[in-house]
């Protein structure tokens, strides 16, 4: 309840301050900018993006060379220790990481594709359409997080290809609902059909009428998927069926140290804190995004 | 301003409320007084500030916005300074609030019975439970509704709209306040509805010695309801005086301009817009708000806020030159208008030149038939108003026409002698130019991502084929045909105010070159002044242009302000069609004479 | 027909064809193998034809597709879920039976702890809105939604079992043929690092509906009218604030079971997460087959329990249907 009341029955609100409009997700990226939250997560996230670029050239050892006894304690030689089989853990964190990016990063951008296409098609031509495509959907929804990508890799064995489709594949019904509602909610309005009514195509009003009005809410819920991509590849290593052997991961990491837990926490304690730094600061950035989005509705309400 | 009697149960003194953190004002040196048993108008159109004044009155404030200053008292009780407990009992007790908006008001998971009776006893009204118990079936009999066990039970959801404002009303009833804040209470509703509360409302104040604060934007709904009127404008109170008095002599020009926006049925001539839209808070200026539209301002105006004067205590008037206004000066610059029915006699029936020919049209919305065997014709030059109601059809035919329909239709409707397609798909892209739509909100009907050069370039490149500099000379012409500045092509729809983004949406129908335009209630999202001079651009064009006209309406007082021939509908069918003076100064069908009834008139005598 | 019964007819036929559905791609899923079943699992020794002829005919590999699906649905149907590829081959229903009790456990335990807790922080937040209280609660609530469970787990495991404290085991080895009772402190970090996971969704969903009720007109009218400020809010605000939050419960509830996944396998808990692991890492198809469709029917009951009771709580749904 507000002065806005009288707005909705008659005049809106001009913007006072505005200045010209951007593109729409521009906008909201300007504007989770200036929220604390937003810089600490990216600062935090380039930095372990930089250390799974770079770490490779500064790394003291080669990944996979024995270079003591196993489960050493850190020293000047090796400052985090050795594993299970004795290799350098500080080099094979420095090498770890990158694995955990490309993986999570090409994992939503496949679930976005897929799920934006779908959605947007299915808000739009709504009906049986809509009813198919969101009844398949729930198919995929059914399988809780990792549990479709284990059903597929028990059947051909843990290739990266199909994790990183699986982890996707399971990404695409909830970007779908969010798209779709979205959509839904553009469509509904009248600019829409006053495209309709000049005769401009189906294709070009989903692209240039709909989809301008809807990337912000899909820009949000890229970053929410990218940390949960990271989530999941990072699951999927730590029991095993992600990366595997010798090769240097941080979920890899965890799963093959972990019988040492009790005795010495040293070697877990490096890659669990860098997998629970990446995945806070993505969703740093990706509440920095939400906040955003909210935040423009009610910047145009109070003008 | 205080008048002679001493009966005053409210007194409000320089009331100042603003946005909590920016301090930007939304209403500053709000004063005035209520009388025992009297009725309060408080008149002004959007973002005037009056729904934040009026909710003041029971020390609410929205989330962001405080009360900055000033002093209310109630019966005694001065309102601002009390505490949460006394505040409590205070609302609902006291003083009651009666919202725009009863279905979203009333808490969609509690029965009304419950609802009703909560009130009651949060303020313990009686000495027992079946006190209240008795008192609950009272207060449904005070606003006619049935008061049976299963009635109550029921939820919000389960009652029309006009059920669900007379619940509001009992509740505000209910512990026989001193004073009650009614905040648009019709304004959602259809005017039959409407006067059916409003006669709800008038039978309460007067039988129960209530006072009130009505707040509208509608000088017509509160004309018969009210004993004085405030006017407001952008955050103060530009008029205060008896009723009678505004509607016959008033001395600010605002108010005067007020009157003159307003379509009556009674009305000799057209209603005449005001220019330019009001400020919002945050962009009001130094001096009179209405300066920058006002048609005799003086260069006083824009620098010195004037005093309040009047002729006498009870009237007054916040205006330099309120005394020049009150002995005649004519706030309205420009020639005189006059209706469009003046130019034709018969109905375009009986002539050869139909342009849409709807025969025997049957429309369904999923699988529920709206439209029953609907038959109508639209001829050249004219214009044709579609009057009804909600759900009566209206809209769904407009959209049968424009091919914007999405469910079965039978019947035909043929456009110059050939049958159309249902979906603008199916129509050439002849088919698709000759005939426009207008949307009804052009909040929702602009692209909210395009500049208004990309908006109008759209239908141009759809439909012509001009290089770049044919299409800005194009684009630069309707914009001055609708009146818009060719600077404003490089600007979004959310930096323009709501009069200007529907001279766009009209500017895009044009720049088509149609031969008929089907305009689906224009106006009802604007603010009366601004409706007016959309009005008056629509009857201009349209002599201009020769384009056919379907304007669809649910105000039959805008008929004759721009129809030469009237269709009413009513539950999805047309119940009258003829000439719009035959149909308004002699209506054959009950329903007609039954709108033309309940529609709010400005008193006859009135003087703009 | 009442339409009431008829909608509830309708979720619930949506529910068996998800049911289905999901079993038509559990099933299709052993298509994908190059090769099929019996070849995967002799591997090299494929090469035998004997054998692997045997093989195929003991796992009906011979039948068509579609008999092969209908056989395998009925018998998961009748409670037949086939036999174990490893060792001994047992029956699947029987190895994993144990296995389901303790995990449904676990589950419910999680449940319990997390739902209340989550309303009392979402509520709280709402109204203290902006105050230091709800940011505490929203950054802790963002973080924890952004740790993967096995990390939580891990950091648990590292405070209250190994380096700081040595209070609670860091394995949760659950003897199913001993008491529960005395083996309730196996259970302690499994339902703390699975409720923490679910704790952030519920308590953020139950914050936003409840501030978005608090904003409502109804909200403003119920405090016009002047009732008293709990009164308005577990009156007035909560009942409808729940609705929404029913669904996101169902579906965290529904997530717990897959979450169990790796929550399971740091434990080593004896249940179907940790099941799933091993026979993944066997590839012992019909008992995977199983643990996955079982999770997926636990998340597709759950969904259409909180759908059926979100239109029976709701006056607007359950009435507004005539």
């Amino acid at each position: 309840m507000s002065l806005e009341p009288e707005v909705t029955s008659a005049e809106a609100p001009i913007s006072v301050s505005r200045a010209p409009r951007r593109r729409e997700w521009v906008q909201t990226l300007v504007e989770a900018w200036a929220l604390r939250r937003t810089k600490v997560g990216f600062v935090i996230f380039v930095i372990l993006l930089m250390i799974a670029l770079f770490g490779r050239f500064v790394a003291p050892y080669t990944p996979t060379e024995f270079v003591g006894r196993p489960f050493s304690d850190p020293s000047a030689a090796y400052w985090l220790g050795t594993d299970f089989l004795g290799r350098d853990v500080l080099t094979r964190v420095l090498h770890g990481g990158l694995s955990v990016f490309v993986l999570g990063i090409s994992a939503t951008v496949i679930g976005t594709v897929f799920g934006v296409s779908l959605g947007l098609v299915a808000g739009y031509a709504r009906r049986a359409v809509d009813e198919a495509i969101m009844r398949v959907l729930d198919v995929v929804l059914a399988f809780p997080s990792v549990v479709l990508a284990m059903l597929f890799v028990s059947i051909l064995g843990p290739r990266l290809w199909l994790i990183v489709l699986m982890v996707g594949v399971s990404h695409m019904p909830r970007i779908a609902r969010v798209t779709r509602a979205a959509t839904v909610e553009v469509v509904a309005r009248d600019f829409v059909r006053a495209a309709a009514a000049v005769g401009v195509p189906r294709r070009k009003i989903l692209l240039y009428e709909v989809l301008p009005n809807i990337s912000s809410p899909l820009l949000v819920e890229f970053g929410l998927r990218l940390t949960y991509s990271i989530i999941m590849i990072a699951a999927l290593s730590f029991i095993g069926f992600g990366m595997q052997p010798p090769a240097a991961d941080w979920g890899l990491m965890i799963n093959e140290n972990r019988i040492a837990i009790i005795t010495q926490p040293w070697v877990l304690l490096a890659p669990v804190l860098m997998i629970g730094a990446l995945t806070i600061s993505a969703n740093l950035m990706a509440d920095g995004l939400s906040r955003a989005l909210v935040g423009i509705d009610r910047d145009t309400a109070q003008a | 301003m205080s008048g002679a009697r001493t009966d005053i149960v409210l007194t409000v003194e320089d009331l100042r409320v603003v946005l909590d953190p920016s301090g930007i004002e939304i209403d500053d040196g709000v004063s005035f007084i209520i009388h025992e048993g009297e009725v309060l108008g408080l008149v002004g159109e959007s973002a005037s500030g009056k729904t934040t004044a009026a909710t003041s009155l029971l020390a609410y404030q929205r989330r962001g916005a405080k009360v900055a200053g000033g002093r209310i008292d109630i019966a005694g009780t001065d309102v601002l300074s009390l505490s949460r407990p006394e505040l409590r009992k205070v609302r609902g007790g006291l003083i009651s609030y009666v919202p725009q908006d009863a279905s979203a008001s009333l808490n969609p998971a509690l029965r009304i019975g419950d609802q009703l009776l909560e009130i009651l006893n949060e303020h313990s009204f009686g000495s027992s439970q079946a006190e209240r118990q008795a008192r609950l079936l009272e207060m449904m009999d005070e606003v006619l509704l049935p008061n049976d066990r299963a009635f109550l039970r029921r939820y919000p959801h389960q009652l029309s709209g006009g059920q669900q404002q007379r619940v509001v009303i009992a509740m505000a009833m209910a512990n026989r306040p001193r004073i009650i804040v009614l905040d648009e209470p019709t304004t959602a509703l259809d005017v039959t509805t409407q006067a059916h509360v409003l006669e709800t409302v008038r039978h309460l104040t007067s039988s129960y010695g209530v006072s009130a604060l009505y707040v509208t934007h509608d000088l017509a709904v509160v004309s018969c309801l009210v004993d004085r009127i405030a006017i407001m404008y952008a955050g103060r109170l530009v008029e205060i005086g008896p009723r009678a008095d505004l509607f016959t002599g008033a001395y600010h020009p605002y108010t005067r301009r007020l009157l003159a926006a307003i379509p009556d049925i009674h009305a000799t001539r057209p209603p005449r817009g005001i220019p330019g839209s009001a400020p919002r808070p945050g962009n009001r200026v130094a001096g009179c708000a209405f300066a920058p539209r006002c048609d005799c301002r003086i260069d006083k105006c824009a620098t010195e806020l004037p005093p309040y004067a009047g002729p006498d205590a009870d009237h007054q008037v916040c205006c330099w030159r309120w005394e020049e206004v009150g002995q005649g000066l004519s706030v309205i610059a420009g020639e005189e208008l006059v209706f469009p029915t003046t130019r034709v006699e018969e109905p375009c029936r009986s002539v050869n030149n139909v342009v849409v020919d709807v025969r025997n049209v049957t429309a369904f919305y999923q699988r529920k038939e709206v439209l029953h065997d609907v038959s109508t014709t639209l001829c050249e030059h004219r214009c044709l108003a579609l009057v009804g109601e909600s759900g009566s059809g209206k809209t769904t035919l407009a959209r049968c026409i424009a091919g914007l329909h999405q469910f079965k239709i039978e019947g035909a409707i043929e456009f110059n002698g050939k049958p159309l397609a249902r979906e603008t798909r199916g129509r050439t892209s002849a088919e698709r130019q000759a005939i426009q739509y207008i949307f009804q909100s052009p909040y929702s009907s602009l692209n909210p991502r395009k500049t208004i050069r990309q908006l109008l370039a759209q239908p141009i490149d759809i439909f012509f084929d001009l290089d770049r500099d044919g299409t800005e000379e194009r684009m630069v012409q309707v914009l001055e045909q609708v009146a818009l500045e060719s600077s404003l092509l490089n600007r979004y729809p959310e930096q323009l105010s709501g009069g200007e983004r529907q001279r766009v949406a009209i500017a895009r129908a044009l720049v088509a070159e149609p031969s008929v335009l089907i305009c689906d209630e224009v106006t009802s999202w604007l603010d009366v002044s601004v409706q007016a001079a959309i009005i008056e651009l629509l009857v201009h064009l349209q002599g201009e242009t020769g384009v056919s006209m379907l304007f669809v309406t649910h105000n039959l007082a805008l008929v004759r302000s721009i129809a030469q021939e009237v269709a009413v509908m009513q539950d999805g069918r047309i119940v009258e069609h003829g000439v719009v003076d035959a149909v308004l100064d002699d209506p054959q069908a009950e329903y007609t004479r039954l709108l033309l009834g309940d529609t709010p008139t400005i008193p006859a005598d009135c003087r703009i | 027909m009442p339409p009431l019964l008829k909608i509830l007819i309708m979720r619930l036929g949506l529910g068996v064809l998800t049911l289905l559905l999901v079993s038509l791609v559990v099933f299709a899923a052993t298509q994908a193998l190059p090769g099929d079943a019996a070849k995967a699992i002799l591997g090299k020794d494929s090469a035998d034809t004997e054998r692997y002829e045997a093989l195929r005919k003991q796992l009906r590999l011979d039948r068509p597709l579609v008999e092969q699906y209908t056989n395998w649905l009925g018998g998961v149907v009748r409670g037949d879920l086939g036999r174990s590829l490893v060792g001994a081959g047992a029956n699947v229903t029987d190895l994993i039976g144990a296995r389901v009790v303790n995990s449904a456990i676990l589950v419910l335990l999680a449940a319990l702890v997390s739902i209340p807790i989550s309303i009392l922080l979402g509520a709280l937040s709402a109204i203290w809105r902006d105050s230091k209280f709800d940011n505490a609660v929203n950054m802790t609530n963002l973080s924890l939604a952004s740790l993967p469970e096995f990390v939580i787990g891990i950091l648990l495991v590292l405070v209250f079992a190994t380096a700081v404290f040595k209070w609670l085991p860091s394995v949760s080895n659950v003897n199913s043929l001993l008491p529960l009772a005395g083996q309730m402190k196996l259970f302690v970090l499994p339902v703390i690092t699975l409720a923490l996971a679910v704790i952030p969704y519920v308590s953020r969903m139950l914050r936003a509906s409840t501030v978005e009720v608090l904003e409502s007109e109804y909200v403003m009218m119920a405090r016009l009218k002047g009732v008293s400020e709990p009164r308005v809010l577990w009156h007035h605000a909560l009942p409808n604030a729940i609705v929404p939050t029913i669904q996101v419960i169902a579906i965290n509830i529904a997530w717990l079971a897959g979450g169990i996944v790796t929550v399971e396998y740091l434990f080593t808990f004896p249940g179907v997460g940790a099941g799933l692991v091993d026979a993944v890492a066997n590839r012992d198809m019909p008992v995977v087959q199983a643990l996955v469709l079982l999770m997926a029917a636990i998340y597709v009951l759950l969904n259409l329990m909180a759908d059926i009771f979100t239109i029976l709580i709701s006056p607007r749904l359950r009435t507004g249907l005539r």
